[in-house]
C-alpha cells in the first residue's frame, strides 16, 4: 500500500474518532439544555430563603391551613412542629415560608411553590403587610374560588398562630395590585380571625381582638331605595387565563 | 365559553321581559371600570358577572356578592357616590339577589351550595346597583361536554332568580 494512502487512512480514522468524541459531548450538552432550568424566581428563592432563625425560637405545634385531603375546595388545619420566634414579624415570616414550602403533599398546596415572601411588616394597629413575588399572581389559578383559597390559607394560618395580627394586606412585588389573579380585590385588607390553638405558646405581643370573617351572609332587607325595574347587565368575564382555549 | 353562557342568559332574561346589555361582545377585555361605567349609566339595573373557574367540583355553580365589611369609604359630597366603593349602598340587595339565584342553582346543579357566598370580587366593588358574580366549575376537566350542557340550565336558573328579585321589589318584599 502506498505510503500516501496509509497516511490518508490514518487521518480519516483520527477524524472519525474525534467526531465520535464530539458527538458524545454534543448529546450530553443537548440533554443538559432540555432538562429543568432554573427560573428567576427559583434562583432568587435559593438566595433569599435562608431559614429564619431568632434567639427566641421555640419548637411549637403550629396550625397550618392547607387544602383538605378530602375536599379540594376546603382548607384543613394541619398541625406541624415548627421553630417559631416570639417576635410577631419573624414568626409570621417563618409561618408563611412554611406555608409555601412544607405542604404535606403537592395537591394540598395553596400557594405556588415558586412564590417568595419578599417582606413582611406589622403596623401598630395589627395590620400585617405581606409582600410576595410576582409568582403569587402568575402561579395562582385564576378564579374567585381559587384566589379566595389563597387568601383564606394566609389569614387562617396567621390567625391561628400570631395573635398580634388583626388584618392582612397583600402586596405583589412591592405594589398594590388590583387583583390577586384577575378576580379577588387586593385594594383592601383581609380580616384575620384570631383562633389561637390550645398549646401554642403566645409570643409577647399586643393582645388580639377577634375579627369575624364574613362567609355566606344571609339575605337581608336593603337600606337604599329599590330600583324601579331592574335591567340586567351581564358581563361575560374572561375565563381563566391559564387554561387551554375554549 | 363564558360568552356562550352570557348569550344563553341574555335569551332567557329577555324572555322574562328584561332588557340586557352585555359588557363585551367578543374576546375584547374591557377594564373593571369600563364595565362598571356601562352598568352605572343605567337606571334600575342589576349586574351579573359570569366566570368559569379552573377548579372546584365539576358542574357546580357558586354565586357571590361582596361581604358587608366596614369600608372606610365616604361620599365625596352629599348625594354623590364614591366610585371606588359604589357597591356599598347595595350590599344588602346584592346579597338578596345572590340568595335567590343560588337557590335556583342548587336545584339544578347537584353539589352546588344552597346559600350564596361572599368574596371581595373586584368587579363588584365599583358597581352602583345590585351586583353578583356567578362562577361555574370547571374548565380544567378533559371532557368539556358536561360543561357545555350546563348553559341552558344555568341561563334558565339565573333568569328565574332575577325574576324573583324583581317580583320582591314590585311587591315591596324588599
Amino acid at each position: 500500500m502506498p505510503r500516501a494512502l496509509k497516511f490518508t487512512i490514518l487521518i480519516l480514522i483520527v477524524m472519525v474518532a474525534g467526531g465520535l468524541i464530539m458527538l458524545t459531548g454534543l448529546r450530553k450538552a443537548i440533554q443538559g439544555m432540555s432538562g429543568p432550568s432554573r427560573t428567576d424566581e427559583q434562583a432568587r428563592r435559593e438566595v433569599m430563603q435562608v431559614p429564619i432563625s431568632t434567639p427566641t425560637d421555640v419548637n411549637v405545634k403550629a396550625q397550618m391551613y392547607w387544602l383538605s385531603a378530602k375536599s379540594p375546595i376546603a382548607l384543613d388545619a394541619t398541625t406541624i412542629e415548627l421553630p417559631l420566634s416570639a417576635d410577631p414579624v419573624e414568626r409570621s415570616k417563618q409561618l408563611l415560608n412554611a406555608l409555601i414550602e412544607k405542604a404535606p403533599a403537592p395537591e394540598r398546596r395553596t400557594l405556588p411553590l415558586d412564590v417568595t415572601l419578599l417582606a413582611l411588616y406589622i403596623r401598630p394597629d395589627g395590620t400585617a403587610i405581606a409582600d410576595f413575588s410576582d409568582a403569587l399572581a402568575t402561579g395562582t389559578p385564576s378564579g374567585i374560588l381559587s384566589e379566595q383559597r389563597v387568601v383564606d390559607s394566609l389569614t387562617q394560618t396567621l390567625g391561628a398562630n400570631v395573635p398580634a395580627i388583626h388584618q392582612l394586606k397583600i402586596l405583589i412585588h412591592g405594589q398594590e395590585a388590583e387583583t390577586l389573579a384577575g378576580h379577588l380585590d387586593l385594594s383592601g385588607v383581609f380580616p384575620v380571625s384570631s383562633s389561637l390553638a390550645e398549646g401554642v405558646p403566645v409570643p409577647q405581643a399586643p393582645a388580639a381582638s377577634a375579627t369575624t370573617s364574613v362567609v355566606g351572609s344571609n339575605p337581608t332587607k336593603p337600606t337604599g331605595p329599590p330600583p324601579a325595574s331592574p335591567t340586567p347587565a351581564t358581563t361575560p368575564a374572561s375565563t381563566p387565563a391559564k387554561q387551554s382555549p375554549h | 365559553m363564558v360568552l356562550s353562557f352570557a348569550r344563553l342568559l341574555r335569551i332567557s332574561l329577555e324572555a322574562q321581559g328584561f332588557r340586557v346589555i352585555l359588557t363585551r361582545q367578543s374576546n375584547e377585555n374591557p377594564s373593571f371600570d369600563d364595565r362598571s361605567k356601562v352598568v352605572n349609566a343605567q337606571r334600575g339595573a342589576i349586574f351579573i358577572a359570569l366566570h368559569v373557574s379552573s377548579i372546584g367540583p365539576a358542574q357546580t355553580v357558586r354565586v357571590y356578592s361582596l361581604p358587608n365589611q366596614n369600608n372606610p369609604a365616604t361620599s365625596p359630597r352629599p348625594g354623590m357616590i364614591d366610585w371606588d366603593h359604589a357597591q356599598k349602598g347595595f350590599l344588602d340587595s346584592s346579597s338578596r339577589l345572590a340568595g335567590l339565584i343560588q337557590v335556583e342553582m342548587a336545584q339544578r346543579f347537584r353539589n352546588s351550595p344552597e346559600t350564596p357566598l361572599t368574596a371581595v370580587v373586584r368587579q363588584l366593588r365599583t358597581v352602583a346597583a345590585p351586583a353578583v358574580a356567578i362562577e361555574v366549575s370547571n374548565v380544567s376537566l378533559p371532557d368539556r361536554g358536561p360543561l357545555d350542557q350546563m348553559g341552558p340550565l344555568l341561563a334558565d336558573g339565573v333568569a328565574r332568580g332575577v325574576a324573583a328579585f324583581r317580583l320582591a321589589y314590585d311587591t315591596g318584599g324588599m
